[in-house]
């Protein structure tokens, strides 16, 4: 039974206040610490919301202050659409009020229990009525509330009201004192769960003050809002029993075929007739006298067909560049070396879509004798507690890490080393274990997906990695060649008394490869890719060099002119004497993404060559 | 000058090297146990004919090469300006090198000996000092030094010091000290300081007509070859006195055989004759010693002596099966549990007439 059903039925048997008692540990307020946290992440994942609903980037500001022992006040302030003046009383002060809870559409509020548990808290707690500020644009004048709940009637209760002025277009200013903890250093905390909040939010403005006044501010990186999910019909794959009876009840279609192509995504009139044959059903009979039995062939028959995905806007991922983005922004402090993300096409469980999202952050200042840092997301809100139980965790366990260059004991359980595991799950129904919304529950379709996207960020992770461990040989190499081979020769001479001799044929036999390297600069905004190529063989080579690009379209100069452009390389002819060095460089636009240079060569034995590997064909 | 000649050749080979385009190299004798070999001249331990060579065709054999020829100048200047420095000195003055800088003194150590193998010439032909000072020594011998002032001075290593006895200088050869007359019989070299003092203390240099040398540990070189000097010029037995466990079989072959690291000089160093007189595994059943249970790490160098072609004799292969056996260790000072005079009336007399001196 949804919660929403549940806490309703139980309100009219007990007052609020008790019901709230029992259950602080499902509401999320079961210890100082986590109430803190609780408190500031249902101000922020309402306020980021209404910002996405009314086409707003959110800019977001969360103060903190300490009023005495464990007494804190938070006040979180907005730039969303503003709440009209009537409904501010009811959207606060009133527990479930709204109800995004039947909705088949993937939001952040189906996660809590909603501002208003929050309120209740403050009261039963600190025991002072909440400060709600609202505007809801230019022109309008902004409403102050002071509102407390009747716990008895479960109504709002106003304290004060008035209006005055603010300097805002619109928002949202909500103010309230809590019994709390505000703790440092650590995932389980305000700034922790703001961190990720800014990771998969890349839209987001978000400050944080501190209560020591420190100042935390988490930049907006895209100006782009993310798409509106949407809200769907059920999709024939996985639906259960129980639930085709129910919409059969309920549906106003007057045949079964219409039934099928109205209220289910992915199922065209084709598709129904295709169904009704399979299932050996009656298409004209109406939908409120479907038997179980032929209700039970019609799902038989859904198992035998092949049915599209669901539509996939209905949800909206972050997408894989501005998951990148964001974790590269979030890390730059520790300066990784290596960032790689993925996303998923939708999938469906249950016949409720669903999209993986995943990215690995590795090396640098990260800790390499610790375990890999999990960040778990449900629709775009981290999930910080009960990470042991979640399918996220599960999935990432089961992956032997060792084959793609973390440390993992037997093959299997959380890796070691320096690494961050990122996991986004977006549904229009996020499966979790319990009411508490803290783990996602264990499906085998939602394991599956993310071990195939781990997989695919890891797979790149080994790559790199194993292109690390080549250049740091070559390094050496050139180390040496550059500079204590010529070190060596000076003293020498000096000792013997003889001019410098010509270290140039030395060089050759010592490197006895084609040696190219590659940099990416910014350049005016644009990426600048640079590959340099030196012959240190005795011999002149001719060989075809790729370099691979994100796409055609992104290119914005070649130099020199290649062979031929194609839509994800470029290739160029390259005739090298010995000793002779030559350059090739290729510009990007703007806004696409290069971390690392992918480069082949075709027409010369590899194991001569530091820094490119073989060219396998297209 | 001589030395200086020796550098300048190793510089002479790695220029020949680069300016006729091969990539320079340097060889040298391979420095463990298994290309030790009996020089049946001298009677000691050398290295054999396994070489390795350094080539700078890898950055471990480059660093190698430059760091060589950054020290061989560093040398050649000092010989220039008559000046010395100590091996740690000698790193730290590496510091101001760039890239040929070394990361730990046990490196510029390693390279010093390396010269020493390269040019044959000892360490003080190099300019290169010990850090570690000398050991002492008691008895019935007269030494005269060259002080550092040029002077002569004679000491009687009973009459003219303390109870702490003659400190051993670095240099240990004829120039600066000779041996002027002695009414000892033999030389008892002792590796513990309790052990010394303890005999000191009973006076048991004169009691046996023993010249007393404290080894502290692992013997120094000039340790070494001050022993050699009073072994072969005055004919004086050299007996081994140490603690009856595996480091110390290491420290009687050093004294008698050569050390390993140190093969490329040995006939300078090693005293062939040399007798070891105990804490023997025998010794620890017959005397019935307190004793400690070896250790992972004992048994290990244990076993490795049984592989070393230094204890490759009907002695030690006995003693080291016998002590693998029993599983013991003890130490010289272990003969205090029957009183603190055991050592000088029973134990030492015992050992010594069974090797044959008479007291």
């Amino acid at each position: 039974m949804p919660i929403a059903e549940e806490l309703a039925k139980k309100q009219r048997q007990i007052s609020i206040a008790e019901f709230f008692e029992r259950n602080k540990q499902i509401l999320g307020f079961d210890n100082l610490t986590k109430a803190m946290i609780t408190s500031v992440k249902e101000a922020v994942d309402n306020a980021l919301d209404a910002c996405e609903e009314a086409g707003i980037l959110p800019d977001i500001i969360v103060k903190i202050e300490e009023e005495g022992e464990n007494e804190y006040k938070i006040s979180i302030e907005d730039n969303g659409p503003g709440i009209v003046k009537s409904q501010i009383p009811h959207v606060f002060a009133r527990l479930l009020y709204g109800s995004r809870f039947h909705s088949l559409k993937q939001s952040r509020g189906q996660q809590g229990i909603g501002i208003s548990a929050v309120v209740l808290y403050a009261q039963l707690t600190a025991g002072k009525p909440i400060t709600v500020i609202s505007k809801i644009g230019s022109g309008f004048p902004a409403h102050k509330y002071k509102l407390l709940i009747d716990t008895k009637r479960n109504m709002p209760n106003i304290v004060s009201e008035e209006i005055l002025h603010w300097d805002k277009k619109s928002g949202t200013l909500v103010e309230f004192h809590i019994k709390g903890k505000y703790v440092k250093n650590r995932k389980q905390s305000v700034y922790g769960y703001l961190r990720s909040t800014a990771i998969v939010n890349p839209h987001a403005f978000i400050k944080l003050i501190e209560p020591d006044g420190n100042e935390i501010i988490f930049e907006r990186i895209s100006d782009k809002l993310p798409k509106q999910p949407r809200e769907i019909k059920p999709h024939p794959n996985g639906i259960e029993l129980g639930t085709l009876l129910k919409m059969l009840k309920e549906t106003k279609a007057k045949k079964l075929s219409s039934f099928l192509s109205k209220e289910f995504s992915s199922i065209s009139s084709q598709k129904a007739k295709e169904i009704l044959k399979i299932a050996g059903v009656d298409g004209n009979l109406p939908p409120y006298e479907v038997s179980v039995e032929k209700a039970k062939k019609i799902i038989d028959a859904f198992k035998k067909i092949k049915f599209i995905a669901p539509p996939t806007d209905c949800l909206s991922p972050i997408g894989k560049n501005l998951i990148k983005r964001g974790l590269r922004k979030e890390t730059m402090q520790l300066s990784p070396e290596f960032i790689s993300t993925d996303m998923r096409s939708p999938s469906v469980f249950s016949g409720i879509p669903f999209i993986v999202e995943t990215g690995i952050v590795y090396g640098g200042n990260l800790p390499r004798d610790s375990k890999v840092e999990i960040l778990r997301f449900a629709n775009k809100v981290p999930l910080l507690y009960q990470e042991g139980n979640c399918v996220i965790t599960e999935a990432i366990k089961n992956i032997d890490w060792r084959r793609y260059g973390l440390e993992q004991k037997g093959g299997r359980g959380v890796p070691y080393g320096p690494a961050i595991i990122l996991v986004h799950i977006a549904s229009v129904n996020v499966p979790f274990l319990s009411e508490s919304k803290e783990a996602i529950a264990h499906i085998e379709e939602i394991e599956h997906e993310i071990r195939l996207s781990l997989q695919q960020c890891a797979r790149k992770m080994r790559i790199h990695l194993s292109k690390k461990a080549k250049k740091a040989k070559a390094k050496d190499k050139f180390l040496l060649i550059t500079k204590i081979l010529p070190a060596i020769a000076e003293k020498v001479s000096s000792i013997v008394g003889k001019p410098k001799p010509s270290l140039d044929e030395i060089i050759t036999q010592i490197m006895n490869i084609v040696w190219i390297e590659d940099a990416i600069e910014e350049d005016n905004g644009s990426v600048k890719s640079i590959i340099n190529i030196t012959n240190y063989r005795k011999t002149k080579h001719s060989f075809n060099l790729f370099a691979e690009i994100p796409g055609k379209e992104f290119l914005d100069g070649v130099e020199p002119e290649p062979e031929r452009i194609e839509e994800n390389y470029i290739m160029w002819h390259v005739d090298i004497n010995p000793k002779e060095k030559k350059s090739f460089v290729f510009r990007l636009k703007k806004e696409s993404e290069l971390d690392e240079n992918n480069l082949y060569i075709d027409g010369l034995n590899p194991v001569y060559v530091i820094g490119a590997e073989k060219w396998e064909g297209e | 000058m001589d030395a200086l000649n020796e550098l300048k050749k190793i510089a002479e080979k790695i220029y020949e090297d680069l300016a006729n385009a091969r990539v320079p190299s340097i060889q040298l004798p391979s420095r463990t146990k298994s290309n030790i070999k009996f020089d049946e001249r001298y009677r000691v331990w050398k290295y054999g004919s396994q070489k390795i060579t350094r080539a700078a065709n890898t950055l471990a054999g480059a660093y190698m090469l430059l760091r060589t020829v950054y020290t061989l100048d560093f040398i050649r200047q000092m010989i220039e300006q008559r000046k010395t420095s100590t091996l740690r000195e000698l790193y730290y003055i590496s510091e101001g090198w760039g890239e040929a800088k070394f990361h730990s003194q046990d490196e510029s150590d390693k390279l010093a000996e390396d010269l020493e193998i390269l040019t044959r010439r000892l360490r003080e032909d190099l300019k290169l000092r010990p850090e570690e000072d000398g050991a002492r020594v008691i008895g019935d011998i007269v030494i005269e030094e060259v002080t550092r002032k040029g002077e002569k001075r004679r000491i009687h290593c009973q009459d003219d010091v303390g109870d702490s006895g003659y400190s051993i200088p670095y240099n240990v050869e004829k120039e600066k000290i000779k041996f002027i007359e002695t009414n000892a019989d033999k030389v008892i070299a002792i590796e513990t300081g309790g052990m010394f003092d303890r005999l000191v203390e009973n006076e048991f240099d004169e009691k046996s007509n023993a010249i007393l040398v404290h080894l502290k540990g692992q013997p120094a070189r000039s340790t070494r070859r001050f022993i050699k000097r009073l072994n072969e010029e005055l004919n004086l037995p050299v007996i081994v006195f140490t603690d009856g466990d595996p480091w110390s079989y290491r420290i009687f072959a050093s004294i008698a055989y050569g050390a390993i690291k140190t093969a490329h000089i040995s006939e300078y160093l090693a005293t062939p004759s040399a007798q070891f007189l105990g804490v023997t595994p025998s010794d620890i059943l017959s005397y019935d010693l307190p004793s400690d249970a070896l250790t992972k790490e004992d048994i290990d160098a244990l076993n490795s002596e049984l592989s070393d072609p230094r204890f490759h004799d009907e002695f030690w292969i006995n003693e080291i099966k016998l002590q693998l056996e029993i599983k013991k260790k003890a130490e010289q000072q272990a003969l205090a549990k029957y009183g603190l005079d055991y050592v000088t009336d029973v134990y030492l007399p015992e050992k010594l007439a069974e090797m044959g001196y008479e007291m």
